[in-house]
């Protein structure tokens, strides 16, 4: 067991842990942040994704002593006044999820795209996305929500 | 139940006060009577559902079905606002608690939840509305007859009105409409049904709010991972308790002994499958220490009882059987052996075979259970957390496992990060209450995904040796269905078979259907559209070989099959209706533009099939590359499952279905040697991710047949449609799933 502190969400933590620990289930079992998924523990599914100083990142194999920067789950997607992050709004708008389960790491990793391509194209969101699994099969509606988000976030950057 | 007796011909209403100052407007129906009252659809047990409006106008409608992202929780309350009059912004939906007595039957199966349950929410719906005019003839002194609700409220035609909010406390003061007068809306007003409604917890979900069964947590809870013995039906005889004991963030471990007593149902195919297996149960402070603990754990097992199951075998087996042409006939309208004999015909064999597939739900299955002791002479109580599609079913398994009665249970449905059946199944459950018995303590039961694939009920594998003729006239002159399938304890597993009233045994001249059962241990369970997810594969694709054979269109030789538009079985929904067949049919052909030149390396592919009352057709169109790339570029749907609740939740549902169609067939397999799974995870068992696909056109045909489920039937005509295809692009007939295994890569 050792200390470790982390930067989730904007908050200092600090957590005792087996230094092996997957990221992953210092969040959830230790922060309770259950919005972070499990769903294979190999960074197959990528149900567990989530941002490591912007860079999308699967949880389920990142031991926490090797977590080096700035950790953003899907708890702290939204903007810190509360409104929704545009692909949260595009989500709703577009009906996306069915059972759910995937839909924190899917937008984690549509999230990381469009702060590094803000017009991203059908190809640029399969790839980008490509880490992600749906089993419910919404697919066809992360696609068009990422789309539809990016135009929203275009617009209200005057873009 | 009491404060309904005598009063078995009404409605009972009960007001409560609630906090906020609203009232509960809350429709009993009756329900102590043996046979239902008369006046009651059948199954009015079922019928139970609360509103509630708030002073201030919010209107909250209790979702009472479990919810694995068919969508029904918005579904049904969508139907009830549409009744009452309601405005849908003004409405919010809560998950009902799990109370049968109250809701009657809280399950998610089988496509059924639309059909069973419209008619109870169209009449809560209509009867809150009654009582709504009622209270507001009151308030503005005029006749009921002037008055409407809409919107959110009571308007007269003078124009004067009332918000429900206003009305709500007098609403509930009013008698209960007899449900023989009440009135429903005519479609043509809908504002609400028919238009496309987003997920009620697509907020919770898009913020990561949700709580699913996985993310409970509980005071004092411990952390739990239990292994079974690989191959499957082994038990746990020692293991390395000491040093297991030892490891950091463990605090029990102990061997749970089997006992199939807990599995027994009188649910054909639930019949042992919540039995306990025998294993190891390691207990511990967080998920990754028991997860963790298992790589030093060393078992001693018994196998003595194992499963022998080798997926190799079956297919030895099953091709012997297609040879030797054995099988008992289940459907047959004679003719066949002189058809196919008969020389002026051609004829065609075609041996064809699906695999075992498991349901991988997004969400491994885990449960959380907490076993209380009472204490001073109370009996013990038992709480559980889990996400089922049956959740009442957890209230037996304790009653199997501790003797316990129905009132010592608690049990909190949670929403489910997937079904598709595996969550009708509960074996997850009996485990996690067995734990948390053993350790004392509230326990979280998680399944590694490897577990959940080991020990999944799996869509059963199979085979079907097909012989079929056609005549000089082009037209089907023979079919013969020889099923090669699995039974268990000499019945048939849940999906494996025919059950001789498919659609080649009641429309098809000279057809023959015929059955071969091998036993297995493999437990088998539903998964999204049993059966039909693979005859559908076999049965179309056959069809498509004879056209070909025949030289004709397959578009024109299917619709010739149907014949003339008739209902198979007058006024039963779940009988095939060729009329609705042939609609759809062309629906997506013409969507398709069916027959037009397709360049080399493409084709077009066509399918129909009926199941779970509704009549789907598709067409799906695919490149092939000569390096067996595969894209399914665009898929066709046309729909007939009567009028449509919600839009955007009906084209959810089909496209999810076209996904999980392709995905199955182009991926998955399951197989076992000597009883033991090959495949541990997503590295060796993939779901399709989103690069292949493809552009989904899905259109309804919205018949004045009543709704139906819409969460499986699009599935079965996706495979058959695509393989069709491949044959229009290639000349190459795929007679076996996965395409991966014929070399083909999905792309």
């Amino acid at each position: 067991m050792a200390k470790f502190k982390l930067r989730v969400n904007g908050r200092d933590r600090e957590v005792e842990v087996r230094p092996d620990m997957p990221l992953l289930w210092v969040l959830r079992d230790k922060l309770k942040l259950t919005g972070t998924k499990y769903g294979c523990g190999i960074a197959q599914c990528g149900a567990c994704t989530v941002r490591i100083d912007g860079v999308p990142t699967r949880s389920c194999v990142l031991p926490v002593q090797a977590v080096a920067g700035a950790v953003t789950t899907i708890e702290g997607l939204a903007a810190k006044n509360g409104d929704p992050h545009p692909l949260q709004a595009a989500w709703i708008e577009h009906d996306v999820p069915q059972c759910g389960y995937c839909q924190s790491g899917q937008l984690m990793s549509a999230a990381a795209l469009l702060e590094s391509n803000p017009k991203p194209t059908d190809a640029d969101i399969d790839q980008a996305l490509a880490g992600n699994y749906c089993r419910c099969g919404t697919y066809v509606r992360i696609r068009k929500a990422v789309h539809s988000a990016a135009q929203a976030r275009n617009a209200a950057k005057g873009a | 139940m009491s404060t309904t007796s005598g009063l078995t011909r009404r409605e009972m209403l009960k007001v409560t006060a609630v906090a906020g100052g609203g009232v509960l407007l809350q429709a009993t129906l009756p329900m102590a009577a043996a046979s239902p009252p008369d006046d009651v659809l059948v199954g009015s047990q079922e019928l139970n559902v609360y509103v509630q409006i708030d002073r201030d106008g919010q209107i909250t409608i209790y979702s009472s079905i479990p919810e694995m992202g068919q969508g029904i929780k918005t579904t049904l309350p969508m139907i009830i606002a549409e009744e009452m009059g309601a405005r849908w912004e003004d409405v919010q939906v809560i998950d009902a608690p799990l109370d049968e007595d109250k809701f009657g039957r809280q399950g998610a199966g089988g496509s059924t939840s639309v059909p069973r349950n419209i008619g109870t929410m169209r009449r809560v719906g209509a009867s809150a509305r009654e009582m709504l005019i009622g209270a507001a003839a009151l308030l503005m002194e005029v006749d009921r007859e002037g008055l409407q609700a809409r919107d959110s409220q009571v308007v007269h035609i003078s124009g004067q009105h009332r918000s429900f909010g206003q009305l709500a406390s007098l609403a509930a003061q009013q008698p209960v409409p007899n449900p023989e007068t009440l009135t429903y809306m005519d479609p043509s007003e809908y504002r609400i049904i028919g238009t496309s409604v987003s997920g009620v917890d697509n907020f919770v979900i898009a913020t990561g709010l949700t709580e699913f069964g996985i993310d409970v947590d509980v005071p004092g809870m411990k952390y739990a991972t239990y292994v079974r013995c690989p191959r499957i039906g082994g038990t746990a005889v020692r293991f390395n308790e000491r040093e297991i004991k030892g490891l950091p963030g463990v605090t029990d471990a102990f061997i749970l002994e089997p006992n199939d007593a807990v599995g027994e149902s009188e649910v054909w195919f639930l019949n042992g499958v919540s039995a306990l297996r025998g294993g190891v149960a390691i207990v511990g402070d967080d998920t990754w220490s028991v997860f963790d603990a298992r790589s030093k754990l060393k078992v001693e097992w018994d196998e003595s009882s194992a499963s022998t199951d080798d997926w190799s075998a079956m297919v030895a087996w099953a091709e012997r059987t297609a040879r030797e042409g054995g099988g008992r006939v289940i459907a047959g309208n004679g003719g066949v052996d002189a058809a196919l004999a008969d020389e002026r015909n051609r004829t065609a064999e075609a041996f064809y075979q699906f695999p075992y597939v498991a349901h991988v739900c997004m969400e491994p299955m885990n449960c959380t259970a907490d076993y209380r002791r009472g204490t001073n002479g109370e009996p013990d109580s038992l709480e559980v957390w889990l996400g089922s599609q049956f959740p009442a079913r957890a209230t037996e398994i304790a009653g199997r496992l501790f003797g316990m009665q129905p009132e010592q249970v608690q049990v909190h449905p949670l929403r489910m990060g997937g079904g598709f059946g595996r969550r009708a199944l509960h074996d997850f459950a009996t485990e996690a209450m067995a734990i948390s018995h053993r350790a004392g303590v509230p326990v979280k039961l998680t399944w590694t995904r490897t577990d959940d694939i080991h020990n999944d009920h799996f869509r059963v594998g199979g085979f079907e040796n097909m012989k079929g003729a056609v005549g000089p006239d082009g037209r089907l002159a023979a079919w013969e269905q020889h099923y090669i399938g699995f039974s268990n304890g000499g019945r048939p597993v849940m999906g494996s078979g025919l059950r001789g009233n498919e659609l080649p045994a009641v429309a098809f001249p000279n057809a023959r259907i015929k059955l071969s059962m091998q036993e297995i241990a493999t437990p088998c369970g539903p998964w999204r559209a049993p059966g039909s997810n693979t005859n559908a594969f076999v049965e179309q694709c056959f069809i498509h070989e004879l056209a070909v054979l025949a030289g004709r269109d397959h578009l024109e030789f299917l619709l010739e099959l149907m014949g003339e538009r008739r209902w198979i079985k007058e006024g039963d929904i779940g009988a095939l209706n060729t009329g609705r067949a042939i609609d759809v049919i062309k629906l997506a052909a013409e969507k398709a533009e069916w027959g037009r030149a397709m360049p080399k390396g493409s084709g077009l592919g066509l399918s129909f099939y009926f199941c779970h009352a509704a009549h789907v057709a598709e067409v799906a169109e695919v490149t092939v590359t000569a390096d067996r790339r595969i894209s399914v570029e665009k898929v066709w749907v046309a729909v007939d499952v009567g009028p449509i609740i919600n839009m955007s939740g009906a084209l959810s549902q089909v496209q999810g279905s076209v996904v999980d169609g392709l995905s199955t067939m182009a991926l998955q397999q399951i197989t076992m040697t000597q009883g033991v799974i090959q495949q541990d995870n997503f590295d060796q068992y993939p779901v399709m991710r989103i690069a292949p696909t493809p552009e989904i056109d899905v259109h309804f045909i919205e018949s004045d047949n009543p709704s139906t489920g819409l969460g499986e039937p699009a599935l079965p005509p996706l495979a058959p449609a695509v393989a069709n295809a491949i044959f229009a692009a290639t000349g190459e007939r795929v007679r076996s799933m996965p395409l991966s295994e014929a070399g083909y890569t999905l792309v």
